[in-house]
Parts: C-alpha cells; sequence; structure tokens
C-alpha cells in the first residue's frame, strides 16, 4: 500500500516535468530563431561566400524553407530523441561535446552539494544552538558577508591566496594531464584540483543554508509539539535531535533541490574562473565563438539537469515527510 | 510601538549601508565630475600599485585608472541594476496581481509559467540571451529583468489574495467600481510594503548578475564595469593582484549595503517579524 501510493507520486511528478521539458523546448527554439544568422548563411560564410542558390538549397536542406510550426515541430522531433544538432565550430555532435564535459561538472556539483549543505546545516545548528551570544552573531555576520560575494572574486581570491601566494593548490584545470597519474593517484590529483573550485562554490549556498536552518530551527523550537515532549518528560536533547532538527531539515532540503538551477549558473563562472572542464566552461567557450547551437544545447541538457534533481529532492522529500503524499 | 523612522534610521547596520550606498550613488551620479576623463582613457604607466602618485587606487594593465574606472563603473553597474528591477517590478507586479486577483484558470497558467521561469537554470537563461540578442546596456536589462521578475509575483500574488478578501475591497465592488480600478487603486497600494523589501533586496541580486556577466565579457561594450574590470585584471592576478581585489570589494560592500538596507526596511515594515 505505502509503496502503491509512493509509485503513483512518482508517476505524476513525471508527468509534471513534460510541461517543463516542453517549455524548455520552445524556449530554445524561439532563441534559435533570434539568433543572428541561420545556419546556412553560417555554414557560407565559413566556405567564403556563397551564391545565392547554394544558400536557399541549404536552407531547404536543413528545412528552413518550411514554415515556422514545421521547423518547430522538427525541432521537438530532434531534441526529444536526443539529437541535438551539430557544432560546426568544434566538428563533433553536440550531445557527444556535452556528454564529454558533463561528468565534471556533476562531481564539482556534488561535492558542492555535500559540503555546502553539511557545513550549512551544521554552521545553523550551532548558531540556533547559541542565539544571541557572540558565537551566533559572528556565524550571521559571516553568512551576510558570504551572501553578498560575487562567486567570481571568491574563486579569483582564493587562487591569489591559496595558489599564487602558499602554492597549496592548483590554479586552473581537473588534474595533471602530463603526469598520466592512474589510480589513486588520479583520483588524489583530481581530489587537490577539486578543493578550490568546491570551496568557490560552496560558500554562498553554506550561508544561505545556515541562515535557513538557523531560522527554521529556531520557529520550529516554539512550536506546540515541543511542549508537548517537554510535558512527557523529553530531555531536552531528545527533543532536539529526535524532533526539532528533523522538522528544522525540511525547509533546508526544500532549498536544496530549489537552487539546483542557480547551482548550475554558479558552476558556470566557476568553471570559467578555474578552467573546470565542465559545460560550464563549454558554454564560456561557445560565447566567444557564438557557437549558439552549442550553446542552446549546454542550456536544454541542463534545464533537463534541474528537472531531474528536482525530481530526485521530491521524491527523498517524501519519504523524509510522508505527510506530502496526501496532499 | 516605534515610529518607522525609529525602527529603520535607528539600525546601525541600515546606517553603515545608507552611507555607503550614498558614496555609491554620488559617484554614479557625478562620474564626469569626479572623473572627468574616458575611464578607458590610457593615462599613465601600467601597473602602477595602489598609492602611486596621482593614481589612489594604481592602473591597469594598459594604464587606466582604476578608481577612474570604478567610479564610472558605479554608474553603468547601478543603472543596469535600477532598471532591470523596475522592469522586472512592473512586469512581476502585473502577471502577480492578475494571478492572485482572478484566481482559478488565470491563476494556474500564470503560476506554472512562474514556475517554469523559476525551474530553469536561471543565470545560464540570462547568459543565452545576452550572447544571442548580442551584450549591450538594454539587452543586459531585459536578461537580467526576464530571470528577475518570479519572486516579485510571488509575492504580489499572494498579498493581493490576502487583502482581496477584505472589508473594504468588498466595499468597493458594491460600489460597483471596476476590476482594474479596484486591483490598482484599492489592493495593489497595500501591499507596497513586501513589494520595496522584495525589490530593494533585487536590486543587489541584479549588481550580482550584472557583475558576473561583464566578467564573463557580456558587458555592455565601451562602458566601464566593475565585473568588466575584475574580468580584464584576471590575467594580471600573480602580478597586479589590485586590478581584482579592489574592484571585488566594491562590489561586495555595495551588494552588502544593499541587503543590510532590506532588512532594515523588512524589521521597519514588519516589525513582528524582526526577531526571527
Amino acid at each position: 500500500m505505502k509503496n502503491a501510493s509512493i509509485g503513483g507520486y512518482i508517476l505524476r511528478r513525471l508527468l509534471q516535468t513534460i510541461p517543463v521539458i516542453l517549455g524548455v523546448v520552445i524556449v530554445n527554439f524561439l532563441l534559435l530563431q533570434l539568433a543572428p544568422g541561420d545556419l546556412a548563411t553560417v555554414i557560407a560564410g565559413e566556405a567564403g561566400g556563397a551564391t545565392p542558390e547554394y544558400i536557399a538549397e541549404l536552407r531547404a536542406r536543413f528545412g528552413q524553407d518550411q514554415p515556422l510550426f514545421v521547423q518547430l515541430l522538427n525541432y521537438m522531433g530532434n531534441l526529444l530523441t536526443f539529437d541535438l544538432g551539430y557544432s560546426f565550430r568544434q566538428s563533433a555532435p553536440v550531445l557527444d561535446l556535452l556528454l564529454d564535459r558533463l561528468w565534471p561538472t556533476l562531481l564539482l556539483m556534488g561535492t558542492t552539494l555535500m559540503v555546502s549543505l553539511s557545513l550549512g546545516i551544521l554552521l545553523g545548528l550551532l548558531a540556533a544552538f547559541w542565539v544571541k551570544t557572540w558565537k551566533d552573531h559572528l556565524i550571521s555576520v559571516t553568512a551576510v558577508l558570504l551572501y553578498a560575494t560575487p562567486l567570481f572574486w571568491v574563486g579569483l581570491m582564493l587562487v591569489l591566496v591559496f595558489a599564487v601566494k602558499l602554492d597549496w593548490f592548483p590554479t586552473s584545470g581537473m588534474e595533471n594531464v602530463v603526469a598520466f597519474h592512474e589510480g589513486w593517484d588520479r583520483v588524489w590529483d583530481i581530489a587537490h584540483h577539486l578543493v578550490l573550485p568546491t570551496v568557490t562554490l560552496s560558500v554562498f549556498y553554506l550561508a544561505l543554508y545556515a541562515r535557513l536552518m538557523r531560522a527554521s530551527m529556531l520557529e520550529q523550537r516554539g512550536l506546540d509539539y515541543v511542549t508537548t515532549a517537554r510535558a512527557k518528560g523529553l530531555k531536552d536533547a531528545q527533543i532536539t535531535r529526535r524532533h526539532v532538527f528533523r522538522n528544522a531539515l525540511l525547509p533546508v532540503v526544500t532549498m536544496a533541490g530549489v537552487q539546483t538551477g542557480s547551482l548550475l549558473g554558479g558552476s558556470v563562472v566557476v568553471e570559467a574562473v578555474f578552467a573546470w572542464p565542465g559545460l560550464g566552461q563549454l558554454a564560456y567557450q561557445s560565447l566567444f565563438a557564438r557557437d549558439y547551437n552549442l550553446l542552446l544545447g549546454i542550456f536544454f541538457l541542463s534545464a533537463i539537469l534541474v528537472v531531474v534533481v528536482n525530481l530526485l529532492v521530491d521524491i527523498i522529500y517524501v519519504i523524509l515527510d510522508p505527510r506530502i503524499r496526501l496532499r | 510601538m516605534k515610529s518607522f523612522n525609529a525602527r529603520f534610521y535607528g539600525n546601525p547596520r541600515v546606517y553603515l549601508g545608507l552611507v555607503w550606498l550614498a558614496l555609491v550613488l554620488i559617484a554614479a551620479l557625478f562620474a564626469g565630475v569626479l572623473a572627468p576623463r574616458d575611464p578607458f582613457a590610457i593615462v599613465g604607466q601600467p601597473f602602477l600599485p595602489p598609492g602611486s602618485e596621482g593614481f589612489l587606487l594604481g592602473t591597469d594593465s594598459l594604464g587606466r585608472d582604476v578608481l577612474a574606472g570604478l567610479i564610472h563603473g558605479a554608474r553603468t553597474t547601478l543603472m543596469i541594476a535600477v532598471l532591470s528591477t523596475v522592469a522586472a517590478i512592473a512586469f512581476g507586479t502585473v502577471l502577480g496581481a492578475l494571478a492572485g486577483y482572478y484566481g482559478g484558470i488565470v491563476d494556474d497558467i500564470l503560476m506554472r509559467l512562474t514556475e517554469f521561469f523559476q525551474t530553469i537554470p536561471w543565470f545560464l537563461f540570462a547568459i543565452v540571451l545576452v550572447a544571442i540578442l548580442s551584450p549591450s546596456a538594454m539587452n543586459l536589462v531585459i536578461a537580467i529583468a526576464v530571470v528577475s521578475w518570479p519572486p516579485i509575483a510571488r509575492v504580489v500574488r499572494a498579498e493581493v489574495m490576502a487583502v482581496k478578501a477584505r472589508e473594504f475591497v468588498q466595499a468597493a465592488v458594491v460600489a460597483g467600481q471596476r476590476d482594474m480600478g479596484i486591483l490598482f487603486g484599492q489592493i495593489l497600494p497595500n501591499t507596497l510594503s513586501p513589494l520595496i523589501v522584495t525589490g530593494s533586496l533585487m536590486v543587489a541580486t541584479a549588481i550580482l548578475i550584472e557583475s558576473a556577466l561583464s566578467f564573463l565579457g557580456l558587458g555592455s561594450p565601451g562602458q566601464m564595469s566593475w565585473g568588466f574590470q575584475i574580468g580584464a585584471g584576471r590575467s594580471f592576478l600573480r602580478d597586479a593582484w589590485w586590478l581584482v581585489t579592489v574592484p571585488g570589494i566594491v562590489i561586495l560592500l555595495t551588494v552588502l549595503a544593499i541587503n543590510l538596507i532590506g532588512e532594515g526596511l523588512n524589521d521597519a515594515l514588519n516589525p513582528r517579524l524582526a526577531d526571527l
């Protein structure tokens, strides 16, 4: 019975993602129409000029002589079969380029999520525990400062201090390619390169989760069920650990899900700073190459990634809080 | 209960924020007087460190005055941030008001649209928009506004739904006022305080977005901005630390100042929530 209802919930949530994905496809298509110069003129330009007949022939080959609506349907069909087009700058199908760059970005996002959530929750807990003392103020002031700092600047400052001055960490890249590390040596090398980008991307979210966790703990602590638990004779530590903490976590989990899209955006900036070979850096490169097909492919894949992560968070949420399913 | 003024100006953090913001505003308004020369002009030796003769904050890799760049950058950055926030508030308010007032299917459609814009990776969307529309001050404003309006729509919708149920609105309905008259004349003026708070905090976010876009090379060409200065200086991090450090501190302080003022406004307008 329990499993059946979770299954039904997941199915319902899956269906809800369809309009979002369709929306992204339509937005992508419209942006492609807005982009200066269509594919045919681009190719003709790169071939060093072409006759109008040749351009017309190219347009017909790419289906660009058809009505807009038919083009949209073609485009949808292509995207839904994961045919994201071809990058003429990089001479490779967009999908292959994206899949190459996907895992470094996932690695960076994964470590960032772990660091920012665990430290943010811990700091928020401590601040709530020490509420209105100097330690609480210190945590709050730090959070407010981190909240206002531009991400790319944090990265550059960390490079300046920890890579240039102290030489503790490498300035850029994901691994030392010329060293040809293998096995655990390679893992260690990548981890070493991962530290500064992860810290950079984490600080903002760490501050966000710490503030949210503190507010959420303070709010939960004042609710009636805490009084009931105390009246039943439970000790304060038990109430905090078993009741208040678990309930206070829920808004933080929700927020972590909501922030996935913003995390991906942040990784563009961080990857540009650290030359981290992920989707963000690919986006940064495609900006200068004016490779719109590739850029929109990255946007599409990122949107799908966000939808998938949101789905996972919602499923975790249902497991954490069974009340949700009843709605 | 203390008055709004006492609660707002009596807050030392608000005071600090206002002082810094006033400095930035003066720089932005009187950029032409404070630094009459073109901020892109080469005026001295390259890589002069801060404190050099005639260049308080040094010069960059081409010999441009960093301080003059900051002063003119204040104008660009603030202008883009304020205009995009105004555009986002206008659009978000109309959408949120319609959704909250009419409810039902209108609400459903508009809220799905809002959710859509909140789900997609918004910074990447801003990058794509600016890249495709081509970088310019106008297109930066459009891109930042397009990714910023959803929170406004949500706030306004919630407020409109709450105010709609009050007696004075029912009285206006009975008195035969038209929908738009009720919405804009009766309901929206009562949603101002959360709108002011959200809007002021949004200017800070807009500054961060504008800086990040300029840093990535998508800034408005021909206009000096803080993010552009950092982007231009990052290749010389090893030898000229001030090129990146100084504009970054200016962005940090400005965003912090606006956040402090916004939170001060929130505490002063909603005194009951101030302790949370």
